[in-house]
């Protein structure tokens, strides 16, 4: 019948065996990495006990802690965090311009850019922070550091991301009165993107904020020195103090963002 | 060679622009534009008509070189605007406004900046960063706000304004340049029929005051008959009709726009 002919299907009968195929392999993946990962039974039986056990080290927490030693890495803390956002904004508009393939028409450089920009994001900032811990030694220097070279990628690509979706319209007439070409950036491009700009680097600093609380543990400075210092000492209500001041400081770091946000745009 | 002499001391003449044999071809082999040769006076306002991808846009893109022609010279004030590179062309481009269809206003900007984005070709991009802008030019650019009646709208954002504002922001940012040349794409095309009447009418006054050579592509042939004293019709890359507006016949504009039902239904 002509109307069997005309049967709707959403996919082909080989869309459906390799859909069939994929799920079977997800189910395999899932089983294998159970395997793997080796749950103890006896371990797990008994997770209740070990987390109330914790806590009950926690309570009460050690507020004396608090001046003696959390204080000042806090404050240490958010000058890894803003310096290092800082530095890499410096760095990143030049990266992220040049990764611009509309303000840079020429493709090695763009690839070189987006090169530079991917091997940023692929180091995670702990392992950036070991690297210049062995380079300048333990210390704020080193977080810093770390912050921004992390930074780089993620500021530089999302502004380059800008730069390429501004309307050419207004460029093109830019160049149709004869402006040299850092006028063109400056009163062509630079208003389009700059409201993307200034999101991006609060959002950069936000996360920065969070980042370079761990990385004390890996001894480049900041408030994860005192944490690293209170659980090797298994001084579990000192420790709790450290936690609960990341958490404030992250949840106002993050009401603070979204204000600013919310004014500027 | 001498630099264009300064705007107002050039006669009449002096404007004219001369297109010999422009090519462009956009893809090897199919040619938007097809050998067009065209002497245009030093003053007067000039229609191109044609149907949607006859080359009306390329053509006039190719006289301020935003587009590249493929070959052919163009000749302005003296020098061979094809053959302009990096800085001597900004320089000349100075020389040359333009008014888009969309405006093209820097939208987060200032009707005011927008304006004195005309004379960016005279700032450096230090003094514009830092907007020292001459006074002269922020007088001229209030006078010229004033001009095209939006005197009290300098501090708003180009964002704000209507279809109709934005373009007279768009006509006076090109006038701002002091041109030798107005060039202008597809002016109305965005605008209602009243508005398209206000803004020809604007520019016609604008450029007459200068007494300098207009060239506007239009859609509309009414505005086209209305406002010009020359009629270019474009088909194919070719120049298919050229004469003054009132020789413009219905078998012309046939030949033009191919076909020839059309005309009834409008």
């Amino acid at each position: 019948m002509i109307r069997d002919q005309r049967r709707w299907q959403r996919f082909t009968p080989m869309q459906r065996a390799r859909r069939a195929a994929f799920y079977l392999l997800a189910a395999a993946a899932i089983g294998q990495s159970l395997r793997a990962v080796d749950v103890i039974p006896e371990f797990l039986q008994d997770m209740p006990e070990q987390v109330a056990d914790l806590f009950r080290r926690m309570w009460p927490l050690d507020w004396g802690y608090y001046g003696k030693a959390v204080h000042e890495a806090l404050i240490e803390t958010f000058h890894i965090a803003t310096l290092g956002t800082i530095l890499a904004i410096g760095l990143a508009l030049p990266v992220g311009m040049l990764a611009a393939s509309n303000l840079v028409p020429w493709r090695p450089l763009n690839l070189l850019a987006k090169l530079i920009l991917v091997s940023s994001r692929s180091v995670n900032s702990l392992v950036w922070a070991l690297l210049f811990v062995a380079v300048f030694g333990p210390g704020a220097l080193a977080g810093t550091l770390a912050i921004a070279f992390r930074s780089i990628g993620f500021v530089g690509k999302l502004f380059g991301e800008a730069l390429e979706s501004t309307a050419r319209g207004p460029i093109e007439a830019l160049h149709a009165v004869g402006a040299p070409p850092a006028s063109v950036f400056l009163k062509g491009y630079w208003p389009q993107v700059q409201p993307a700009f200034w999101s991006i680097a609060l959002f950069r600093w936000d996360i920065n904020i969070r980042e370079s609380a761990v990385l004390g543990l890996v001894g480049a400075g900041g408030i994860g020195m005192a944490l690293d210092t209170a659980l090797t000492l298994l001084y579990w209500d000192q420790a709790a103090v450290v936690l609960l001041t990341i958490l404030a400081v992250v949840a106002a770091a993050e009401i603070a963002v979204t204000a600013i946000r919310s004014r500027i745009l | 060679m001498a630099a264009p002499a300064p705007a107002g001391a050039i006669a009449a003449d002096g404007r004219a622009l001369s297109i010999r044999d422009l090519v462009k071809e956009y893809r090897p082999g199919q040619p938007v534009l097809a050998g067009v040769s065209l002497e245009i006076a030093g003053r007067g306002l000039t229609a191109v008509i044609g149907p949607s991808g006859a080359g009306k846009s390329t053509l006039i893109r190719c006289i301020n070189r935003l587009v590249e022609p493929t070959s052919g010279r163009i000749l302005f004030l003296g020098q061979d605007l094809a053959a302009l590179r990096g800085a001597a062309l900004r320089r000349a481009r100075r020389h040359i406004g333009m008014v888009f269809q969309e405006y093209n206003l820097v939208e987060r900007l200032s009707v005011m900046e927008n304006l004195l984005c005309g004379r960016l070709g005279y700032v450096s991009a230090f003094r514009a960063w830092a907007r020292r802008f001459d006074p002269a030019d922020i007088e001229r650019a209030f006078a010229l706000l004033d001009t095209v009646g939006l005197g009290d709208f300098a501090n708003r954002r180009a964002d704000a304004l209507s279809g109709g504002q934005r373009q007279r922001v768009g006509i006076a940012r090109a006038v701002m340049q002091e041109p030798d040349l107005l060039l202008a794409d597809e002016p109305t095309s965005s605008l209602d029929p009243k508005t398209a009447v206000e803004i020809m009418e604007l520019m016609t006054r604008l450029a007459g005051a200068r007494d300098i050579p207009v060239i506007v592509n239009i859609h509309n042939v009414e505005l086209a008959r209305r406002f010009s004293r020359r009629v270019i019709g474009l088909a194919g890359g070719k120049v298919v009709f050229d004469g003054v507006p009132e020789s413009l016949t219905e078998a012309d504009l046939n030949r033009i726009y191919g076909g020839e039902n059309w005309q009834e239904a409008t």
